[in-house]
């Protein structure tokens, strides 16, 4: 076969996406020996002091730690309870396709804009939440100026708003599953828990962990529902990066300095996201299926 | 009793599910008094609904803002950054299903992964220097460059679904094209993008959805001509709008995608999705 062919499949693609990334990755490494800021634009150049700025400072390692414990948690959750909901939207209810698109409706909806209507969940005063509690006898949280119910409220809108993506994607995985297996198991009279322990969970591993991690990448991200709900706050109870940077960066306009602790979230991200892929890679394989 | 947990458990996620909508829809139409003096939550019963927070965001008399352009911004946004990623991301994908490309050390799994790497890369690392290029192109506050900076994350999305899907297709298909005299180019249009509709819809779905929903980008490198839908909204919620009116800014911002979920579920109970996820 002529060499072209490949390469017009390939090259078209792969030259777009590093055309419009390849200006601003080299740009952000640059800035970041600079001190481009409110007062002083421009590339000069003043060697590590931001890299030494950022190893100080405590804000920006707690953000990380919080995204750290934020995404993880609500990962396992969205995973468990996507997990539950798929298996009985799969079969054995009635009304499965009222269900489904029941289900699937929060991942369609804009994010930013569903933390505006949270918020107005969330307010202490006036808010939906507190409303309903009062009403059962029970007292008022104060959801948005306590840091742990503040950080209850992120972990439910993340719940809220990304279960149904791990739904969908198990949901898909469940019904492209062989039957035989799941005969089988009937034949030798497995029970409903052994057949989910022994067939269908091992068969859905590979989709688990495509799901899990398509997540994770995108959890390591969260932004716009602590932008929105809280603005990090009460203090900094809540910041994630993403809001940190976007802080010291697009509203503070510290360029470098925010260009430093974007690119060291980066890598961060990357190496976190491939040891965990690594890792799940291995889990998976000496099982087989 | 495993079925009175079963019922149990469904009826709480279902109402969970519906409970932000449900208040969304209600506050929608309720009168200031409705808002400001505690929660309400029953139509008629608790509250009078009133249509003064619709009326402030449709266009008429009472318009506060002006929301059909920014539908319309969302709308060239969304469909052009998915169309770009689906065409180029499909195309490199089939090529990594069927080709084996190597430069050095790298194989196509590395190239794979370089493509779904830029999913992780978080907006807020690209937004200053995107700004900075695309002021430098005179693409700022433009459609064009609105939709390249979108593409940079929805092609990933496509790609990843992609190069699993082609996988899935059997290389006969190709072949026998080929045999029949087709080169590979003609091979992919006529016999294989035909048979991709289902991967190619759920794609993008994916771009749409992630497209629409895009805040980030839209915020910084937009400002006032091709403001988008949620931008818009954004700004409504920065100048201490009331909720009314949010409230059905939002409603009417999330309706056009909450019809995707009807098409999504059509594609689940045809089995059209298994082959796209696997």
């Amino acid at each position: 076969m002529k060499k072209g062919y490949p390469r017009f499949f390939l090259l078209p693609g792969l030259i777009l996406l590093i055309a419009i990334i390849i200006f601003p990755l080299l740009f952000t490494i640059r800035v970041t020996f600079s001190s481009w800021n409110v007062s002083q634009s421009g590339l000069n150049f003043i060697g590590g002091e931001n890299w030494s700025e950022m190893v100080r400072d405590t804000r920006y390692w707690g953000s990380l730690l919080r995204l750290f414990y934020l995404s993880f948690l609500t990962v396992a959750i969205q995973y468990a309870l996507g997990f539950a909901i798929a298996l009985f939207a799969w079969k054995g209810i009635a009304a499965r396709r009222f269900f489904r698109v029941l289900w699937l409706i929060p991942m369609m909806t804009t994010p930013s804009l569903m933390a505006i209507i949270w918020r107005s969940i969330f307010t202490e005063d006036i808010g939906a939440l507190n409303g309903l509690l009062s009403r059962v006898g029970l007292n008022p949280v104060n959801w948005l100026t306590e840091s742990g119910p503040a950080n209850i409220a992120i972990t439910i809108v993340e719940v809220w708003q990304w279960t149904p993506f791990m739904f969908l994607i198990l949901l898909a995985g469940l019904l492209s599953l062989p039957k035989e297996p799941f005969m089988a198991a009937a034949i030798d009279g497995a029970s409903a828990w052994k057949t989910f322990a022994r067939v269908t969970f091992p068969m859905m591993a590979p989709i688990s962990i495509g799901a899990i991690m398509i997540r994770l990448i995108d959890a390591s991200k969260i932004f716009d529902s602590v932008f929105t709900m809280t603005r990090g706050g009460p203090g900094n109870a809540t910041e994630t990066p993403a809001a940190y940077i976007f802080q010291r960066s697009l509203q503070d306009f510290q360029i470098a300095y925010g260009s430093t602790l974007a690119l060291m979230y980066l890598i961060l991200a990357i190496l976190t996201l491939t040891i965990i892929g690594k890792v799940f890679a291995r889990l998976s394989k000496p099982r087989g299926i | 009793m495993y079925k009175v947990l079963k019922a149990t458990f469904i009826t709480i996620w279902s109402l969970f599910v519906l409970f932000p909508i449900m208040w969304a829809i209600t506050t929608s139409f309720k009168p200031e008094s409705a808002v400001v003096n505690g929660a309400t939550f029953i139509p008629f019963l608790e509250f009078q609904p009133s249509l003064i927070g619709w009326k402030a965001i449709l266009p008429g008399p009472d318009s506060l803002t002006n929301l059909l352009t920014p539908t319309l911004n969302s709308l060239i946004v969304t469909a052009g950054a998915t169309a770009i990623s689906l065409i180029f991301g499909s195309l490199a994908a089939y090529g990594l299903s069927r080709f084996t490309y190597g430069w050095k050390n790298y194989s196509n799994a590395d190239i794979i992964f370089f493509f779904v790497s830029q999913r992780i890369m978080p907006p807020v690392v690209l937004a200053i220097p995107f700004f900075l290029l695309l002021k430098e192109l005179r693409l700022l506050d433009t459609h064009l460059g609105l939709i390249l900076v979108l593409t940079s994350g929805l092609m990933p999305i496509v790609v990843w679904l992609m190069v699993d899907f082609f996988n899935a297709l059997p290389r006969e298909i190709d072949e026998m094209a080929m045999l029949e005299g087709c080169n590979p180019i003609q091979a992919f249009f006529r016999t294989i993008l035909p048979l991709s509709k289902p991967g190619l819809t759920v794609a993008g779905m994916f771009c749409v959805i992630f497209g629409w929903n895009d805040i980030f980008f839209a915020l910084t490198l937009t400002a006032t001509k091709v403001l988008t839908l949620p931008v818009a909204v954004i700004a409504l919620n920065g100048t201490v709008t009331p909720y009314w009116i949010l409230a059905a800014s939002t409603v009417f911002s999330i309706i056009p995608l909450v019809g995707l979920a009807f098409v999504i579920e059509r594609f689940l109970s045809r089995g059209n999705l298994g082959g796209a996820v696997r």
